[in-house]
């Protein structure tokens, strides 16, 4: 093909058996498959479906919120909505999409393996996602939640004690899961290196992925650990956590942030990964610090572990304390302060073609630095005193979630939906998609900066009228977001069931996992997968690939 | 085994029925990659017990459980059973050894030893528990002491259930082998890792 491709000196196995031959039929998408892609797959189509449902609360809170008055449902049913809200959107959508999604599909293909280290783990962990979520759905018919996502006792002592303890099983069960998944991947990644590959070299959403890995690994347990002893409090009428009989619900607080800070960089490490992989394709350039990308992963992974108080520093931690989690948490800057520049010189004078996945990935570049950028203010202890439980934190939380961790869902989605399905997506369709969530996103969660300044209370139903025409303008962006969603299925299932075919490399990319068919065989290559010594060497290094002549949305219409 | 067409050409049959005598199939577990896949487990099955651990600490110092309400613990039942415990660590240990020489019979003597040891262990508990003056939601010291020490007892029996299975499966002639013994090392890590929590545990529930 191209020096950058070179045959892999220690070809392992000759392509062979009949099982490798072929394509899965449809209906293997509905059973116990142990196939990496199939899982892969399985997993976005799931929590794409969490996705609409938790959209689908969130539209009815904000429908609530269109009007001071609590007059569209009761206040309990407003705290059962952006609890399950809160739980589908972290638990069952932004976790399992970018972990257990994209991390399955990928990494075998980038990493040149047949498949993951335990195939049959894998399944395991999938099917356990669908019932979990189906149980915290379905607790709308018996008891939701009602206690926030965070669940702190004793209010989640005292409150909807059924729907408390399904809310527990739940997370429970996607926490198990989750775990299951990152031993694979942690051991995918570590020892299923294709001969040649090494470390320096791998994509960058493999490093990525190490580094949400560990984190999945060393936190997840803690929250397990918490959940245990809240179950107890409720069942068997323990006290740990509650204050009344002597225990400490200080505690759990420091439990659930061991863990759910992290669980912000687990849903953000994933997507950072997949930027880095998308911005080089669509703007024809190399990677800009490709080691410093690839290490601050690992940087954000370890200090991401010490910073989870300063979501307490309302809750009486000592000032001490309160000073170390705060400077630890700004460091915190740095590291994704260098992702963010290296990303920004990777398309300073690159040819970049603003197709849907590049749209998107500029769209969660811009939108993610106004996030963080909130994120260095409420760092602060004294600012954070100030905005606490206002909706300038909610504004936060979306702009790096949403902004964040959606924005680089979609772009992956519509960067490798080619690879996975064979098929091309629109790209008018898709651009439309683009605009609309742009518009809908700012409109909705732009103004709650100025509303959590003004000390407007999250997590309550009724509001003070001089909030209206604020909250309304919130509620008209919300419901733009809600109706954003409808071109891209359309996109997705037209393009998947009658889409343009897709040739093997739609993109001319240079990546492991375009170096093979769309979708890909059974295993993955015919013969041996090829061994990238730069999987980012577009256009600038002489005698590699040139593709510099050739715009990214135009490429795959062109003959490779 | 992946789809459903059947290639009969003679190179892919070939080739199949080497894939067979080697053992495994791609998409199966890989053998190679199992320990390694344990300890990443047994990392997330510590930090539970780190941060009940560190949880515990936490009601002892911060807001300090007062003085009265933390009862005298019996030393000598818990400090037999640390010995017990201990011993059969040190006695399961030799079994891994054992099966590189391909020596089955040992493996048995060895994982036989440990799971008397470990059973004696429950049964030591479960006794301990009998006698002990406070019951689960007496005080938060209780709940504590007793979430702990049953947690970890479950952790004992699982790990009792793998040695168990070992020696069950151990019976058919060639089940394990000096090349084949994923389910004796995991065994023995995984009581290992057992025996370590419990020696953190002990100190801190019944020394501190």
């Amino acid at each position: 093909m191209t020096s950058a491709i070179t045959e892999n000196p220690g070809a392992a196995k000759p392509p062979s058996g009949p099982q490798h031959k072929g394509h899965h039929p449809w209906w293997i998408y509905f059973t116990f498959c142990t196939d990496h892609k199939v899982i892969g797959i399985q997993y976005l189509v799931t929590t794409f479906i969490f996705y609409l449902i938790g959209g689908a609360l969130a539209t009815a809170v904000r429908a609530e919120l269109a009007t001071p008055a609590s007059d569209l449902v009761s206040r309990e049913l407003y705290n059962q909505l952006f609890t399950v809200h809160a739980t589908v959107m972290i638990f069952l959508w932004i976790v399992p999409a970018g972990t257990g999604a994209f991390a399955n599909f990928l990494l075998p293909l980038q990493l040149g393996a047949r498949d993951m280290a335990f195939p049959k783990l894998n399944a395991v962990a999938f099917w356990m996602v669908p019932p979990a979520g189906l149980m915290l759905i379905g607790s709308f018919l018996i008891e939701a939640p009602g206690s926030g996502w965070t669940s702190y006792p004793p209010l989640s002592l005292t409150n909807n004690q059924t729907g408390e303890l399904i809310w527990i099983l739940s997370v429970l069960l996607l926490g198990t899961s989750s775990i299951l998944g990152a031993v694979n991947f942690g051991t995918t990644i570590i020892k299923m290196r294709m001969p040649g590959l090494k470390f320096n070299q791998m994509p960058l959403f493999c490093w990525s992925m190490l580094a949400a890995s560990a984190l999945v690994l060393i936190s997840t347990p803690v929250l397990a650990g918490a959940l245990i002893l809240l179950s107890f409090d409720l069942i068997v009428g323990t006290n740990f956590f509650n204050p009344a009989g002597g225990g400490e619900p200080v505690v759990y607080q420091h439990m659930f942030w061991f863990y759910s800070h992290p669980a912000v960089y687990i849903m953000i490490l994933p997507v950072f990964g997949m930027i880095s992989e998308i911005l080089p394709v669509h703007a024809r350039k190399p990677i800009f610090g490709y080691l410093a990308i690839a290490y601050s992963s690992l940087t954000i992974s370890f200090l991401g572990l010490i910073v989870w108080a300063h979501h307490m520093f309302t809750s009486g931690t000592p000032s001490w304390l309160r000073m170390f989690f705060m400077v630890a948490t700004m460091i915190i800057a740095v590291p994704t302060g260098i992702k963010v520049f290296s990303w920004v010189a990777t398309l300073w004078g690159g040819k970049i073609s603003l197709n849907s996945a590049m749209l998107f990935a500029m769209g969660f570049l811009s939108m993610f630095v106004i996030g963080g950028l909130s994120g260095v203010m409420v760092a602060s202890v004294p600012f954070d005193i100030h905005v606490h439980d206002t909706y300038f934190i909610v504004a936060h939380l979306h702009y790096v979630l949403f902004g964040g961790s959606v924005f680089g869902l979609y772009a992956g989605i519509y960067h490798w939906f080619p690879k996975m399905t064979g098929r091309m997506m629109n790209e008018t369709w898709g651009r439309l998609h683009f605009v609309l969530t742009l518009v809908g996103f700012n409109l909705c969660f732009m103004p709650m900066h100025w509303l959590g300044l003004q000390g407007m209370p999250r997590r309550v139903a009724e509001y003070d009228p001089q909030f209206a025409t604020v909250n309304l303008v919130c509620s008209i962006g919300s419901f733009l977001l809600a109706i954003s969603t409808l071109p891209f299925l359309y996109n997705a299932i037209h393009a998947w069931i009658a889409g343009p075919k897709a040739s093997g490399n739609p993109w001319n990319a240079l990546g492991l996992e375009w170096q093979t068919t769309s979708p890909p065989p059974i295993e993955n290559w015919e013969g041996d997968p090829p061994l990238i010594e730069d999987s980012y060497a577009y256009g600038s290094k002489p005698g590699k690939k040139s593709v510099t002549a050739l715009k990214g949305s135009d490429l795959w219409k062109t003959p490779v | 085994m992946q789809g459903s067409t059947v290639d009969t050409s003679e190179s892919q049959v070939l080739v199949t029925a080497e894939s067979q005598a080697h053992g495994h199939d791609d998409h199966e577990e890989h053998p190679d990659f199992r320990i390694f896949g344990m300890i990443l487990f047994l990392i997330a099955e510590g930090m539970i017990f780190l941060g009940l651990f560190a949880a515990y600490l936490t009601f002892r110092s911060v807001n300090a459980i007062p003085a009265d309400q933390i009862p005298e613990r019996e030393l000598l039942l818990p400090g037999i059973n640390t010995i017990l415990l201990v011993a059969s660590s040190f006695l399961i240990h030799p079994a891994e050894d054992a099966i590189k020489e391909n020596d089955v019979k040992a493996v048995r003597k060895w994982f036989g030893l440990a799971a008397v040891l470990g059973v004696i262990f429950i049964f030591g508990q479960g006794y301990e528990y009998s006698q002990l003056t406070f019951g689960l939601r007496d005080s938060l010291f209780a709940s504590t002491f007793y979430i702990l020490t049953g947690f970890h007892g479950l952790h004992v029996m699982l790990g009792l259930g793998a040695i168990f299975a070992v020696l069950w499966r151990s019976r058919e002639p060639g089940h394990y082998s000096a090349e084949s013994h994923f389910g004796i090392a995991a065994a023995e890590l995984y009581w290992h890792f057992v025996d370590v929590v419990w020696i953190v545990l002990f100190l801190l529930l019944y020394l501190l």
